[in-house]
């Protein structure tokens, strides 16, 4: 079976994030770029299923600047096979909506064949949380979102899902999308000789235009904006003070 | 030279750096705290090490290591002095003298060392002999077809986890126009050999945990095959081999100068004072200025004498001369990492202070910043006659 794992080139999860003075956006200029935490863990499982025997062939797939060559690399160097790079935009500031990029990977799944398809839930940087659900539309393949839990047993699999209030097993038939949440695995470091191996692996590079979708924007970002800082605490000196603030704060 | 890191290059410093930040970090406050190194840490760093193909990476391929350049294990090196060197010392880095090994050797210390079953010491410094190495009084004198090891040696990191150390010392001496010249020879002793022994030495201000040993040698007899290199060939295995160590004190400075350099900028952005962010004072924000323009020269040169190293170029001077600046440049940065903190940077809360007193040990050990002047001056002015 080849797994197919779409990652995202997004804003480093470390980096204090600053919107532009503008408002039109959060500032890339010079800012550290990773591949999307969720989609690491997305390229952790396919390659454990690997391992496990589970899969033959781990193809990543990323959709964006062509920057997003590195988080390919990284992908590699993790333990995928090979990857495709669909150039979608030249600014680094175009993000690829998710119906465009589910509409681009359901062209590379035709293409492909892959027998599953593992991806984040959503990425850090727009929380869109939309791209795997489109897919599982778009193919008329069954899906699984938020799995925290994933069992290949031959044409089905057993999903756990992180649900509100706790977790809901569920069986799909094979093919399927699986969208992962946080607790699925702990992705691994990429080894030393696999990093060294990373750049023989086979890269494609292919534009949006090759798969004929079109990926104008059709949302508007009106506005965006910093959240509101957190106010200062305050230090009260007995218990008696504190019951008193409370009481006058409303909160007892 | 060209400048800038291929993908490869910048993946393997980006992997060491976030190996360093997500399993050395946690435990610095701990091993600052007690100056010791739990051994399950211990082995599950070296695990974690091994398992990802980075143990002993400075080592060719042909001997099982991973055949990193010199400019590839200098970014190794350089992520990893962001941490603590009490646990970074298990992401091993054996000696690199060990490809001195001959014959039967190689599997006895070579490859158990690049495969992490034993770990290595050096040992050179003595309380009479430090940067004057020839000053040694270690020696060794022929008994049979045996040697007889006495003397003592200090300051010897890592020997506290060491399987066997690297031991030089004096097995005679020569008559020379400049008087009389130590011969060297260099030994390969096991950690039980009757005659060694081994202890605690000073309680060191920087790098707690990373202890430095007292190996104390009294009539311990080894046979010839504990030699490494020639007998009385110990100066050749020490130019050929550990020539290229000043790279590594130079890079893990420009590490760890970054890492407080990130808390600074950080605070910088953040504290204010007087109505305002402290980095909009010129008081603070040329401090930052000055600090990250000192980390990146220190950086390239660093990178530029490796580069040399893996063209062949001679490189002696250069890495005199980046082990020299690297060094100062962390004294100041740390310093200026503090000042910029306030009385905040001198309290144990944060990490500033230990790299602040880490930092000292860097302008003396191997090699102080005044051995590294001369060799720097001595390269240019042996060949003008002066």
């Amino acid at each position: 079976m080849k797994v197919l794992v779409p990652v995202k080139r997004v804003i480093d999860y470390n980096v204090k994030v600053r919107v532009k003075a503008d408002g039109s956006g959060v500032d890339l200029a010079n800012v550290k770029m990773s591949m999307n935490p969720f989609d690491e863990i997305a390229v952790e499982e396919a390659i454990r299923l690997k391992e496990a025997g589970k899969a033959d062939e781990v193809v990543a797939v990323s959709i964006g600047v062509k920057q997003a060559q590195e988080t390919l690399r990284t992908a590699l160097a993790m333990g995928a096979d090979r990857a495709i790079l669909v150039v979608a935009a030249d600014d680094v500031n175009t993000d690829i909506e998710p119906l465009a990029v589910a509409k681009i990977l359901a062209k590379i799944v035709e293409e492909e064949q892959p027998g599953l398809v593992i991806a984040g839930k959503q990425a850090i940087d727009n929380d869109m949380n939309a791209t795997g659900q489109m897919l599982s539309a778009l193919l008329g393949w069954s899906q699984g979102t938020f799995a925290s839990k994933l069992d290949i047993d031959g044409d089905h699999a057993l999903i756990t899902r992180e649900v509100d209030g706790g977790l809901q097993t569920i069986k799909v038939t094979m093919p399927t999308i699986v969208t992962v949440d946080l607790r699925l695995n702990e992705p691994r470091y990429a080894s030393l000789p696999n990093i060294m191996k990373a750049k023989k692996k086979p890269l494609d590079e292919k534009t949006a235009e090759d798969y004929g979708v079109d990926v104008t924007p059709r949302l508007e970002i009106v506005k965006t904006t910093e959240p509101e800082t957190r106010k200062a605490g305050e230090i009260v000196g007995s218990v008696d003070e504190l019951v008193a603030k409370l009481k006058e704060a409303g909160a007892v | 030279m060209q400048l800038g890191l291929s993908e490869e290059q910048e993946m393997i410093a980006a992997t060491v750096r976030r190996f360093v930040e997500q399993e050395i970090y946690p435990h610095e406050a701990e091993v600052e705290r007690t100056g010791e190194v739990p051994s399950e840490l211990a082995e599950q760093i070296k695990k974690k090490t091994l398992d990802l193909g980075f143990y002993a990476c400075n080592f060719p391929e042909d001997v099982g290591g991973a055949g990193l350049s010199h400019l590839e294990f200098a970014l190794v090196e350089r992520e990893l002095g962001r941490g603590s060197m009490a646990l970074t010392h298990f992401f091993g880095r054996p000696q690199n003298i060990l490809m001195a090994c001959e014959g039967e050797q190689k599997d006895r210390y070579l490859f158990p060392a690049v495969r992490g079953e034993r770990m290595d010491a050096l040992a050179m410094t003595e309380p009479g002999a430090g940067s004057d190495v020839r000053g040694m009084k270690c020696s060794a004198r022929r008994d049979g077809g045996d040697w007889i090891l006495n003397g003592t040696k200090h300051f010897i990191s890592g020997a506290d986890h060491a399987d066997f150390v690297i031991v030089f010392v004096a097995t005679g001496e020569d008559d020379t126009p400049k008087g009389p010249k130590k011969r060297i020879t260099t030994f390969l002793v096991d950690r039980g050999t009757p005659g060694f022994t081994l202890r605690e030495g000073y309680r060191s201000v920087s790098h707690r945990g990373y202890k430095n040993m007292v190996l104390e040698f009294d009539d311990c007899r080894l046979p010839d095959a504990q030699v490494l290199g020639e007998v009385d060939g110990g100066f050749a295995v020490m130019n050929e081999w550990l020539y290229a160590t000043r790279i590594t004190v130079a890079t893990m400075c420009v590490g760890r100068a970054r890492r407080a350099f990130d808390y600074a900028l950080d605070y910088a952005a953040q504290r204010e004072q007087f109505g305002q962010k402290i980095g909009k004072f010129q008081g603070v924000s040329f401090q930052l200025a000055d600090m990250i323009t000192e980390i990146d020269a220190a950086d390239y040169l660093t990178l530029a004498a490796a580069d040399r190293l893996d063209k062949g170029l001679p490189a002696n001077r250069e890495i005199a001369s980046a082990k020299l600046y690297a060094s100062e440049m962390l004294a100041r940065v740390t310093d200026a990492a503090i000042q910029v903190h306030g009385g905040m940077g001198l309290m144990d809360d944060y990490p500033l202070e230990r790299f602040w007193r880490d930092a000292r040990v860097e302008r003396i050990w191997d090699g102080t910043s005044e051995i590294q002047r001369h060799i720097i001056s001595r390269e240019l002015l042996r060949p003008l006659g002066a």
